[in-house]
C-alpha cells in the first residue's frame, strides 16, 4: 500500500533524512544533553572566575593519577563500542558478545572507580582544614560533586543499557540486520566519554 | 531508506490496533491522538486550579482587610481567622505562575497539539516513538501530584515567585518554605524530562516521517511553529534542569551555588533561570501563532500573506530568543553594558513579531471572513498580541524599565502575551480541532458568547495594570495599601478583581460547552471548515493509525480561493493535481 | 486612578520619563493603525453571499517595507535608550562630589548609614538608621547598595530609581532630587513574607537644612 503511494508520486520529493529514526532521536537527544552538561560546566566556570583565590590546585585535593588511569579506561570502552557495532554491522556474533560485554566492564569498572574515590574523598579528604571533602565544602566541593555525580549517573545508565544489550546479544537478538541499538546506545556511550574528557581535563588538570 | 523504514513503521501501527485493553487503548495510550486528549483534559483541568488560584490572589489585594468568604475550608497556615496569610499569598503568587506556565500553557499548547496535529498534518500515522510519548505524559502525572501535594506540607508550597530568585528559594531559614519548595523542583526536573522526551518525537518525527511530497515549504505553518517550538524546548530545559539541581542542592545536601555565605553568587541563578526563561515564553507563544495562521487563512479562504516569510520569522524569533534573557536582569546588578546589548537583541526580536501581525492582517485584506468562534479567537489573538508586544517596547528600554520593572507594568505585558496571546490561541485551536479530535462539534452559540465574555473581561483585568504599574504599585504585595505612592489605586483594584472573578465564571461557559458537547455536539463531518491541511482528509476522529493509505501531496498548506478551482474555495493538499488544479500550483 | 506617572524629583527621570511618552506615542500610533486594520478588515471583508477571497501568497514589496519601517525606529529608540542609560550607569557618569550613603536591605528593613560630618564612609562619625532616608535636594547622592539576607530592591518611585540589592555585591547607584518632600522607599524584589511591608520613609530636605539635620543626629547620639 505505501509503495503504492511512492510510485504515484512519481517524482514527489524525497523527504526525511536518509538516517532512521531512532538514530536521529538519539542525535537530537544528545543535543538537550550537551545543554544539560553546558548549564553545570558554565556555571562552573562562572563561579571558580568569581573565586579563582580560594580554589584548589590540582592535585591538592583529588587524585588525578588514579583519575587518569580511570579516563584511560573509559576511553578504552569507547574503542570496544566501536568493535561492537563493527562486529554487529559484519554479523559476528562472537564479537558482538566479546565487545559489548568488555564495554560493559570497563565501564562498571570506570564506576567502582569513582565509587571508590568518592568513599574515599568523603572519609578521608582534606580541604579548607574540613575533615573530609563533600558537596559542603565551598564552591569546590559544590561543583566538583555535583559535575561528576551527574556524569556518573550517566554512565550508570549506560552500563545498565550495556548489561541489557549483552544479554540481549546472548539471546541472538543482535545481528546484522537488526543492530541500531548497539549503534544508537554506542552514540549515547560516546557522547558521555566525551564529557568525561571535558571534565577530567577542567576539573583534575587545571 | 528513511522513508520505507517509517512506512514499515507506519504498517505495524495500523495492524496492531485491535483488541487492545481498556487499560492499553486509554490509559498506558501509545496512540498519539489519545496521548494528546489525555494532555487535553489534564492541562484543562490545571487551567482551572491556576485561575483559581489567582482569583485568590486577586480578593486579597483588592480588599485586604477582610476575610475571604468561605476560607474557613482552608487550613489555618492559608488562612487563620478568615485572613488569607502573606506566606499563603506568597505561595498563591508563585504557584499561580508556575502552574500556569508548566501544567497549563506549556503542555497545553506542545503536549495536546504537537501530538495531535504533527503527525495528522504531515501525513503520518503516529509519532516516531510511540512508547516514548506515553513516557512523556506519565511523566507529567507525578509531577503534577507533587506540585499540588506541595501546598498540604509543613511550611506551604513554594513561595519565591515561579522565578525561584536565589537566595530567597535556597534558604528555607529565610523564606518560611522547606518541604514545599524542593517537592516544587523535583516536579520541575519531572516536567523537564518529559517536554525534552516530547522534543526528542517532535523534532525526530517533523525531520523524518513527512509524505511523500510534504516539503519543508509545504509544512502548514502549524507544523513549523511546533517543530521550531520544539528545538527551543530541547536546548533550553536542560538548562533549567541544571539550576534547579543545583537550587535544589543548595537547599538539601549544603552546597553553596547560590549562596554568599560560601562563596556563591545568586545572579548566577537568574542567568540560568533566564536564559532557560526567555525561551520559554517563546516556547509559550509560537505554536499560538502557528494556530493562529492556520485558523486565520482557513477563515479568511486565503492563503496565509507571506508564507515563507512568517517561516523566517518564527526561526528568526526562536534564534533571537536565545539572546535576549539579560532583559529580565537590567536592574538586577549585572554588569550595565551587558544591559546595552540586551536591550539591541530584544528590540531586534519585536521585528519578527511585527511582521507576523502584518501578514495576519494581510491575510484577513480582501479575504471572505467566516467569523466562526474559532477565527474570533484567531483574530482576538493577534489584536491582543499586539498590545502585548507593544508594552514590551517599553521595557526593552533600559531606562524606562528602572522605573516599570517589577510593577503591575510587567504583569500587564505578561498577561497580554501569555493569556491575550496564548489562552486566546489555545481557546481558537481547541473550538477549531475539537470536531476533529472528538467528531462532535462544539456549540457555535456558547463560544461566541464565551468569546465576547472573555474579551470584555480579559481587557477590564489587565488593561488597568499598565497604569498601576505607571503609579508604581509593585509585583507580589500582599497589601498594597500602606504605601503613599499607591493611595487611590484601590478602586482600580477592585475593578480589576470584579472583573476576574468574572473572567474566571466564564471560562465555566467554555468547560460546559466542551463536555456537554462530546455526548451531544453535532456530529461532525471530516472536514467541517473545509480546510485544506491533511487533518481534515481523512475522518473525524481519525481512525488507529490516521489513513488508510498514506497522502500524498500535491500542494501548499493554505491553498483558498485557489482560481483554478471553480466548484469550491480550497485545494486540498492531497488534491490531485489532474482532477483539479494543474500540477506545480503552488 | 488617573493615568500618570507620578511627579518626577530627579534629574535622571526628566530622560526616563521623556523616553516614556515617546514610547507612548510610537506604539500608540501603531496600536491605532493595527487594532482599527484589524476591526476595518472584520467589517469589511466578512462573509457575504456571493464573496470571493482574492487569492494571492502575499507581496515581497510590502514585507520589505514593513520590515525596514519598524526596524529603523526601533533602532533608533535604541540608541536613544542606550545613550539616556549610559548617561545614568556608566561609571564616568556617576558624580564626582557626591554626597554617599550607604543602604544595606535586610528582611524587612531598610538600613541607611550615612558619613556624618567628615563626609567618608566607614568613619567613626558614621550613623546608621532604621527605615528612614534623608536626602538633599539639588546634590548628587550615591548610594552603595548592599544586602544582608535575600535580593531586595530599592524603589524610589518620584526619584525613578530602581536597584536591585543582592547579597554579596556592593552595588553603586547615584541620583541628584531636584525637590524636596516626603516620600517613600518601597522593596521591588520578593524577599519573603515581609516584602509587602517592607517600606522607609524617605525625606527630602533643601541643602542648607540636610546639613543641619545630619549635624543633629551625630550629636544628638
Amino acid at each position: 500500500m505505501a509503495q503504492a503511494a511512492t510510485a504515484t508520486a512519481g517524482r514527489a520529493p524525497e523527504r526525511g533524512l536518509d538516517v532512521y529514526n531512532q538514530k536521529v532521536g538519539m542525535w537530537v537527544f544528545l543535543c538537550s544533553e550537551v545543554m544539560f552538561f553546558a548549564g553545570l560546566i558554565g556555571s562552573y566556570v562562572v563561579l571558580r572566575f568569581g573565586a579563582s583565590d580560594s580554589w584548589a590546585q590540582p592535585g591538592e585535593v583529588l587524585n588525578v593519577p588514579i583519575t587518569a588511569v580511570n579516563t584511560f579506561v573509559l576511553i578504552c570502552s569507547s574503542v570496544t563500542m566501536v568493535k561492537a557495532f563493527a562486529a554487529a554491522e559484519a554479523g559476528d556474533q562472537k564479537g558482538i558478545k566479546l565487545y559489548l560485554v568488555l564495554t560493559f566492564l570497563l565501564g562498571a569498572t570506570f564506576l567502582g572507580v569513582q565509587v571508590f574515590e568518592y568513599t574515599h574523598l568523603i572519609q578521608h579528604g582534606e580541604w579548607q582544614g574540613s575533615h573530609g571533602f563533600t558537596p559542603r565544602a565551598g564552591l569546590y566541593g559544590s561543583t566538583f560533586f555535583t559535575m561528576t555525580g551527574f556524569h556518573g549517573f550517566h554512565v550508570l545508565l549506560g552500563v545498565i543499557c550495556l548489561g541489557w544489550a549483552s544479554l540481549q546479544a546472548f539471546r541472538g537478538r543482535w545481528g546484522s540486520d537488526h543492530y541500531h541499538g548497539i549503534e544508537v546506545l554506542g552514540l549515547y556511550w560516546h557522547f558521555v566519554d566525551l564529557v568525561w574528557i571535558i571534565l577530567f581535563t577542567i576539573v583534575y588538570l587545571i | 531508506m528513511a522513508t520505507i523504514v517509517a512506512e514499515a513503521t507506519g504498517q505495524a501501527i495500523l495492524h496492531e490496533e485491535h483488541e487492545q485493553s481498556f487499560l492499553r487503548k486509554y490509559v498506558f495510550a501509545t496512540d498519539h491522538k489519545v496521548i494528546a486528549i489525555q494532555f487535553l483534559f489534564t492541562t484543562l483541568f490545571f487551567l482551572m486550579i491556576g485561575g483559581l488560584l489567582a482569583v485568590l490572589m486577586r480578593y486579597q489585594i483588592a480588599w485586604p482587610a477582610k476575610t475571604l468568604p468561605g476560607g474557613g475550608i482552608l487550613p489555618e497556615t492559608m488562612v487563620a481567622s478568615g485572613y488569607i496569610l502573606p506566606e499563603f499569598y506568597n505561595s498563591l503568587v508563585t504557584m499561580h505562575g508556575s502552574i500556569m506556565v508548566f501544567f497549563a500553557i506549556m503542555p497545553m499548547l506542545v503536549g495536546v497539539f504537537a501530538n495531535y496535529l504533527i503527525p495528522l498534518q504531515i501525513g503520518a500515522r503516529d509519532m516516531a516513538f510511540p512508547r516514548l510519548n506515553m513516557l512523556s505524559f506519565w511523566l507529567m502525572v507525578p509531577a503534577g501530584i507533587l506540585t499540588l501535594a506541595s501546598f498540604f506540607v509543613i511550611g506551604g508550597a513554594a513561595a519565591a515567585g515561579w522565578t525561584l530568585y536565589a537566595p530567597l528559594s535556597a534558604r528555607p531559614d529565610l523564606s518560611g518554605v522547606h518541604l514545599g519548595q524542593q517537592i516544587w523542583l523535583v516536579s520541575l526536573v519531572l516536567i523537564g524530562l518529559s517536554s525534552i522526551l516530547g522534543s526528542v518525537n517532535y523534532i525526530t518525527t517533523t525531520i523524518n516521517m513527512r509524505a511523500p511530497g510534504m516539503t519543508w515549504f509545504r509544512l502548514p505553518l502549524t507544523v513549523w511553529a511546533l517543530f521550531i517550538t520544539a528545538i527551543l524546548g530541547l536546548l533550553a530545559m536542560p538548562v533549567l534542569s541544571a539550576a534547579g539541581i543545583m537550587l535544589l542542592f543548595d537547599q538539601t545536601i549544603g552546597t553553596t551555588f547560590f549562596l554568599p555565605a560560601g562563596g556563591g553568587q545568586p545572579l548566577l541563578w537568574q542567568h540560568l533561570f533566564w536564559f532557560f526563561g526567555h525561551p520559554e515564553v517563546y516556547i509559550l507563544i509560537l505554536p499560538a501563532m502557528g494556530f493562529t495562521s492556520e485558523i486565520i487563512a482557513s477563515g479568511s479562504r486565503k492563503p496565509i500573506f507571506g508564507y515563507k516569510a512568517m517561516v523566517w520569522a518564527i526561526v528568526a524569533i526562536a534564534f533571537l530568543g536565545f539572546i535576549v534573557w539579560g532583559h529580565h536582569m537590567f536592574q538586577s546588578g549585572m554588569n550595565p553594558t551587558l544591559g546595552l546589548s540586551f536591550t539591541i537583541s530584544t528590540l531586534l526580536i519585536a521585528v519578527p513579531s511585527a511582521i507576523k501581525t502584518f501578514n495576519w492582517m494581510g491575510t484577513m485584506w480582501r479575504g471572505n471572513l467566516r467569523l466562526h468562534t474559532p477565527m474570533l479567537f484567531a483574530i482576538g489573538f493577534v489584536a491582543m498580541f499586539a498590545i502585548g508586544g507593544l508594552s514590551g517596547i517599553f521595557m526593552a528600554s533600559t531606562p524606562v524599565d528602572i522605573y516599570i520593572h517589577d510593577t503591575y507594568f510587567i504583569v500587564a505585558h505578561i498577561h497580554y502575551v501569555l493569556f491575550g496571546g496564548s489562552l486566546f490561541a489555545l481557546f481558537g485551536a481547541i473550538y477549531y480541532w475539537y470536531p476533529k479530535m472528538f467528531g462532535r462539534m462544539m456549540n457555535e452559540t456558547l463560544g461566541k458568547i464565551h468569546f465576547v465574555l472573555t474579551l470584555v473581561f480579559f481587557n477590564l483585568v489587565f488593561f488597568p495594570m499598565h497604569g498601576l504599574g505607571m503609579k508604581g504599585m509593585m509585583r507580589r504585595i500582599y497589601d498594597p495599601t500602606g504605601y503613599q505612592h499607591l493611595q487611590g489605586i484601590q478602586d482600580t483594584n477592585q475593578l480589576i478583581s470584579i472583573s476576574a472573578f468574572c473572567l474566571y465564571a466564564s471560562g465555566f461557559l467554555f468547560a460546559f460547552n466542551f463536555f456537554w458537547s462530546l455526548r451531544k455536539g453535532r456530529k461532525a463531518e471530516a472536514n467541517p471548515w473545509d480546510a485544506t491541511t491533511l487533518e481534515w482528509q481523512t475522518p473525524s476522529p481519525p481512525k488507529h493509525g490516521n489513513w488508510k493509505e498514506i497522502p500524498v501531496v500535491y500542494h501548499g498548506p493554505h491553498e483558498f480561493s485557489h482560481p483554478d478551482v471553480a466548484d469550491k474555495d480550497w485545494l486540498a493538499q492531497n488534491e490531485r493535481p489532474d482532477v483539479t488544479s494543474p500540477a506545480g500550483a503552488h | 486612578m488617573d493615568w500618570s506617572l507620578p511627579p518626577n524629583l530627579s534629574t535622571q527621570g526628566v530622560h526616563i520619563d521623556a523616553l516614556f511618552w515617546i514610547i507612548l506615542v510610537l506604539t500608540g500610533i501603531a496600536f491605532l493603525l493595527v487594532e482599527s486594520g484589524i476591526a476595518w478588515f472584520v467589517f469589511k471583508y466578512r462573509n457575504r453571499e456571493g464573496g470571493k477571497a482574492h487569492y494571492t501568497h502575499g507581496s515581497t514589496r510590502m514585507e520589505i517595507i514593513w520590515t525596514t519601517i519598524p526596524a529603523l525606529v526601533l533602532a533608533t529608540l535604541g540608541i536613544y535608550s542606550g545613550s539616556v542609560w549610559e548617561s545614568i550607569k556608566s561609571a564616568h557618569s556617576f558624580p564626582e562630589d557626591a554626597l554617599r550613603l550607604r543602604v544595606t536591605a535586610k528582611q524587612f528593613e531598610w538600613n541607611v548609614t550615612y558619613p556624618g560630618a567628615d563626609g567618608a564612609l566607614d568613619t567613626s562619625d558614621d550613623f546608621t538608621l532604621r527605615n528612614q532616608l534623608h536626602l538633599p535636594a539639588h546634590e548628587p547622592v550615591i548610594v552603595e547598595l548592599r544586602s544582608e539576607d535575600v535580593i531586595h530592591s530599592f524603589f524610589i518611585p518620584v526619584l525613578r530609581v530602581k536597584q536591585d540589592a543582592v547579597p554579596g555585591m556592593t552595588i553603586p547607584i547615584w541620583f541628584e532630587a531636584t525637590g524636596t518632600g516626603d516620600f517613600e522607599i518601597a522593596c521591588a524584589e520578593l524577599c519573603g513574607l515581609g516584602h509587602y511591608r517592607m517600606r522607609a520613609s524617605v525625606t527630602i530636605h533643601e541643602a542648607a537644612d540636610f546639613e543641619s539635620w545630619q549635624a543633629s543626629q551625630t550629636t544628638g547620639s
